[in-house]
This record gives C-alpha cells, sequence and structure tokens, in this order.
C-alpha cells in the first residue's frame, strides 16, 4: 500500500501547472482596475473644484473622506454601522437556516410540496420593500422590525435554490441507491444534499447582497439607529459628505461580506469545477 | 479447442449444474405514454443465465433490453412474471446485485475511494475488510494511485472503470451492467473490454450486460442475447463457442466475423 501513496503524492507534485502565467495576468488586470479607480476620484475632485459645485449637491472626494474620519472618530459611524451590521448578518443567517429547511421539506414530502410550494412562488413575486411598514407597525421601530425585513429579502433566493438543488438531482445517481436499498436519510445526507450545495450557494450570494438592501430599506421605513437612518438625518442636514461616507462604509461592507461568503463557498464546494 | 480455461472451467455451457442461476420467466411489461395509449415494452421474456456465465444482450433502441435490466435490477417493480436469482424469487433490489450504469455517477464530493467504498457503507458492511477490497478492486481496475483523487480529475474511461470497482465492492454475484463503455471512445472501448474480461475472471461474477455493439457483444460473452422491439422480445440466443482466453487478435478470426454477422442478420431479419 505504501508504494502506491507515494506513487499519488508524486503525481500531486506535478499537478499545479501554468499557474504564474494566470497570475501574471491577474495583477496585471488588478493594476488596471486600481489605475482607473485613481483617476475617477482625481477627476471628480478636480472638476467639482474647476466648476465650483456647491457641497450640497456633490462634495469632492476630500470633503467625503473628512466626513467619512470625522465619523468613525467620534464613533458615530461605528455606533450606527454596529446597528447595521448586526441586523444584517442575523436577519440574513435566519433566512439560510429557514430558507434551507423549508427548501428541503418541501422537496423531501409531496404533501408540503402541494400545500407550501403554491405560497413560496405567490409571496415570492411581492415585492418586499412593499412590505416594510407593515412589519414596522407590527413588530415597532427597534431592531426586531429590521431583522424580519432582512430575513424576508434574502429568504426567497436562499429557498427557491433550495428547491431547485434537491430537484436537480442525476435519476442515475439516485437508482444507485437504491439498487443498495438505502434509507431516505442516507440517500438525502449522501446525495442530494450535497449536490444541491452549488445551487444553495449561489443563492447565498445573492442574499447576502438582498440582506443589505432590506436592512437599509427597514430603516428608512422606520428606525431610530443604523447607516439608512443616518442617510436620512444627513439628508435633512444637507449634509451630502456624510451621505458619501455611509455609502462607502455600505459598500466595503457588502464587498467584505460576498468575500466570505466566496471564501467559504470555494472551501466547501473545493470539488466543483464552476466555484 | 481450448474452450475451457482453467478458471471458469464449464461456464461457457448452459448446461451446468447451476444453468438456471439467474431465471427470468414471462416477463412483461407495458408502458402508459402520455398520449394514452399503451406499449408492450416487454412480451413474455424467458431467460435463464448460468452462474459464472457473460451474457449480453444486444437490439436496436426501443427493444426493452434497459427495461429488462432494471427489472433485474429491482428498480422497476411494475411488471408481469418472475424474477428469481439464485433460487430467491426477488421484488426490488437486492444486495447481491452490482450495477455499473451508462454514466458512471460517481460523486464529485467523494474521493475515487470514497466512491468506491459507497455501497459498503450503505450496506453496513464491515469497513475494514471492504476497505481492503476495495483497494484491491482499485487496483485490479487499474486504478491504483489514483485512490485519493476526485472524479473531476479523471478522464470518462477511468471513471468508468472506478464505477466498475464500485458495482463488486460489496462482492454481489451478479453484475449488470447498461451499455457500460457506450460514452467511450472505441479505442478505450476496446481497453476496457479487455479489461472487464480480466475482472470477471478474476472476480467470477455473473455478467449480465447490455450492448449495442455486435463486436463487443461476440468478443465478452459466453451468450449473445437478440432482442427485437415493438414489442420488445427476444428472437435469438447465441451461444459463442470462442477459446478464453480472449485477445484482440480474436476479433480478426473467420470464426469471430462468422458470429457477427449471424448476429447482424437476426437484427435485420426483425
Amino acid at each position: 500500500m505504501t508504494t502506491v501513496m507515494t506513487a499519488s503524492d508524486a503525481q500531486g507534485k506535478i499537478r499545479p501547472s501554468s499557474k504564474p502565467r494566470k497570475k501574471g495576468l491577474d495583477r496585471h488586470a488588478r493594476l488596471i482596475s486600481i489605475a482607473g479607480f485613481v483617476f475617477l476620484i482625481a477627476f471628480w475632485e478636480v472638476s467639482v473644484r474647476l466648476f465650483s459645485v456647491p457641497n450640497y449637491i456633490l462634495p469632492p472626494p476630500s470633503e467625503v473622506a473628512v466626513a467619512l474620519y470625522r465619523g468613525i472618530a467620534s464613533g458615530l459611524l461605528i455606533y450606527h454601522f454596529g446597528f447595521t451590521a448586526f441586523q444584517t448578518l442575523t436577519g440574513f443567517a435566519i433566512a439560510a437556516v429557514v430558507g434551507v429547511l423549508i427548501g428541503t421539506l418541501v422537496t423531501q414530502f409531496k404533501i408540503l410540496d402541494l400545500v407550501v410550494y403554491p405560497w413560496v412562488v405567490s409571496i415570492q413575486t411581492l415585492p418586499k420593500v412593499a412590505i416594510a411598514p407593515l412589519i414596522i407597525v407590527w413588530a415597532g421601530y427597534g431592531i426586531q422590525s429590521k431583522i424580519i425585513i432582512v430575513m424576508l429579502s434574502s429568504l426567497f433566493p436562499i429557498l427557491v435554490n433550495t428547491i431547485v438543488g434537491m430537484r436537480s438531482c442525476d435519476q442515475g445517481k439516485l437508482d444507485l441507491m437504491r439498487s443498495l436499498q438505502a434509507t431516505r436519510w442516507e440517500t438525502f445526507r449522501k446525495v442530494q444534499l450535497p449536490n444541491a450545495l452549488p445551487f444553495i450557494f449561489a443563492g447565498l450570494n445573492v442574499s447576502i447582497i438582498f440582506a443589505i438592501l432590506g436592512s437599509i430599506v427597514g430603516e428608512f421605513v422606520g428606525s431610530r439607529a443604523g447607516l439608512g437612518n443616518q442617510i436620512l438625518e444627513a439628508n435633512v442636514q444637507f449634509n451630502v459628505a456624510l451621505i458619501f461616507a455611509v455609502l462607502v462604509i455600505l459598500g466595503l461592507f457588502g464587498l467584505t461580506l460576498s468575500t466570505i461568503m466566496r471564501a467559504i463557498q470555494k472551501r466547501v464546494l473545493f470539488w466543483h469545477s464552476a466555484s | 479447442m481450448n474452450l475451457v480455461s482453467p478458471r471458469n472451467d464449464g461456464i461457457a455451457h448452459t448446461a451446468v449444474p447451476h444453468a438456471d442461476f439467474m431465471l427470468l420467466e414471462g416477463i412483461t411489461k407495458t408502458f402508459d405514454t402520455a398520449s394514452g395509449d399503451t406499449v408492450q415494452a416487454l412480451r413474455r421474456v424467458d431467460l435463464a443465465i448460468g452462474d459464472g456465465q457473460f451474457a449480453s444482450v444486444i437490439g436496436s433502441s426501443g427493444c426493452g433490453k434497459t427495461t429488462l435490466m432494471r427489472i433485474i435490477a429491482g428498480l422497476e417493480l411494475d411488471y408481469g412474471g418472475r424474477v428469481t436469482i439464485g433460487g430467491r424469487a426477488h421484488s426490488g433490489p437486492s444486495r447481491d446485485i452490482g450495477i455499473v450504469f451508462q454514466d458512471a455517477n460517481l460523486l464529485p464530493w467523494r474521493t475515487i475511494l470514497d466512491n468506491v467504498m459507497l455501497p459498503a457503507e450503505v450496506l453496513k458492511l464491515d469497513r475494514q475488510a471492504s476497505l481492503d477490497r476495495a483497494k484491491w478492486l482499485i487496483s485490479l481496475v487499474g486504478l491504483g494511485g489514483f485512490e485519493a483523487r476526485y472524479p473531476s480529475e479523471l478522464s470518462g474511461g477511468m471513471r468508468q472503470r472506478a464505477a466498475i470497482a464500485r458495482a463488486l465492492v460489496h462482492d454481489p454475484s451478479v453484475l449488470l451492467m447498461d451499455e457500460p463503455f457506450g460514452a467511450l471512445d472505441a479505442l478505450t472501448r476496446e481497453t476496457m473490454n479487455l479489461e472487464l474480461l480480466k475482472i470477471w475472471s478474476a472476480a467470477k461474477k455473473t455478467v449480465f450486460m447490455i450492448t449495442h455493439s455486435i463486436t463487443e457483444a461476440v468478443f465478452m460473452s459466453d451468450r449473445v442475447i437478440v432482442m427485437t422491439p415493438r414489442p420488445g422480445r427476444v428472437v435469438d440466443d447465441v451461444t459463442i463457442d470462442l477459446p478464453r482466453p480472449r485477445t484482440l487478435d480474436l476479433m480478426s478470426e473467420p470464426q469471430f466475423g462468422d458470429y457477427t454477422r449471424k448476429l447482424r442478420r437476426r437484427l435485420n431479419e426483425a
């Protein structure tokens, strides 16, 4: 057996090929994208100053940076970011658990499929933003109502993808399990669930962005704190630089979350070529 | 003629003690089509396949050969007639059967070794003994050293080899194969045919193989069963009296040509 192991080890070492060239190309593309970004900021700064655009219409990037710095240094933006981040992640986590659970149950039990699925389809078409005011009325101005709105906004991509993933299983693989007299649980755990994972992750990637969207919309409709709340405040005060500062934080937040999601996906779906 | 090779003595003939190891009696199957008609997929198929025999079924598409295999496999339960394997009537999937599908159907998230181990896991066989057997089978199908690889790292032929190892890991006495090499190129296919004969002589299984290829059927089998469509039924059952072990040179022998010609004529008559 030892000889076999060494043989496979040796092959494993040879495999990584043609990587250096791809890395060089990646670095090239990254440089171009950074250069483009720097150019855009410079163009913005120069044209705002050149045409003396008033601050309450469009502040130059330097003033946005100052507003961002002051907001963070005073702790104001950190406090509000904490609210938004907490409700976003909590709502998303609940949506992930509920979405995968309902999606699984619907595909495993015919009766639930008949009873629940029509509801899923009809609620899915409803814009979740439209029911945000109702949620505020029912659950109040506190963080609970925002968590519910985030949950509803991010639930459906996960739920629908779970259902599609569970149904996309090859008949051949199911026949294989059946020929071995596998129990329903074994077939689910060993074949259907791993088979659905690429679909579930695709849903999670979409949902994480929807979760941030739901969070901000929820705060717009009714809140006492959070980054969406700060945008409204700044708007009333014509503090456009602060609005941009919040947008920068939101952008970075979204980017971070989706990067983390992709890293997790890459680890879990190492066997899946598309991920 | 050296008809009997050292290990599968007597197998080439139906007149051995276990001539009816796998017995199909009056197998009938009808399907309801979408337009409301009923189509007879199989009409009164009677077959007796001996213990350790290599039997192939050929026939054009729609002759019911895959349906017949699914019935033997216990995957198709709604049919008329009786299937008996090793003296026991069966009414569903059996652990005494290993199946190789047209597609390898490996689980992409499992290594080759874990894929081959799947039947042992599901059937809750002794883990250490199964591991040893799985490793032996993997080297038997020529995949030694690839135990820790994933299916996406293997070629189509290699995946199908892994599928064959998986079908044998729980040591079934019957190996069912549905066009196992249908998706492979001609050269790989010939290599796989030779490999399978080697595995068959080492593992001593009763093989029931479905194929589109007359050459493949004659080359591999002790017996070739000819089926025709509408309704699917057996029209001929030819014993292939060629020496074993068989090599690719056999294909250029006149007797080999006689068999393929005869079978082609039978297929075209219908």
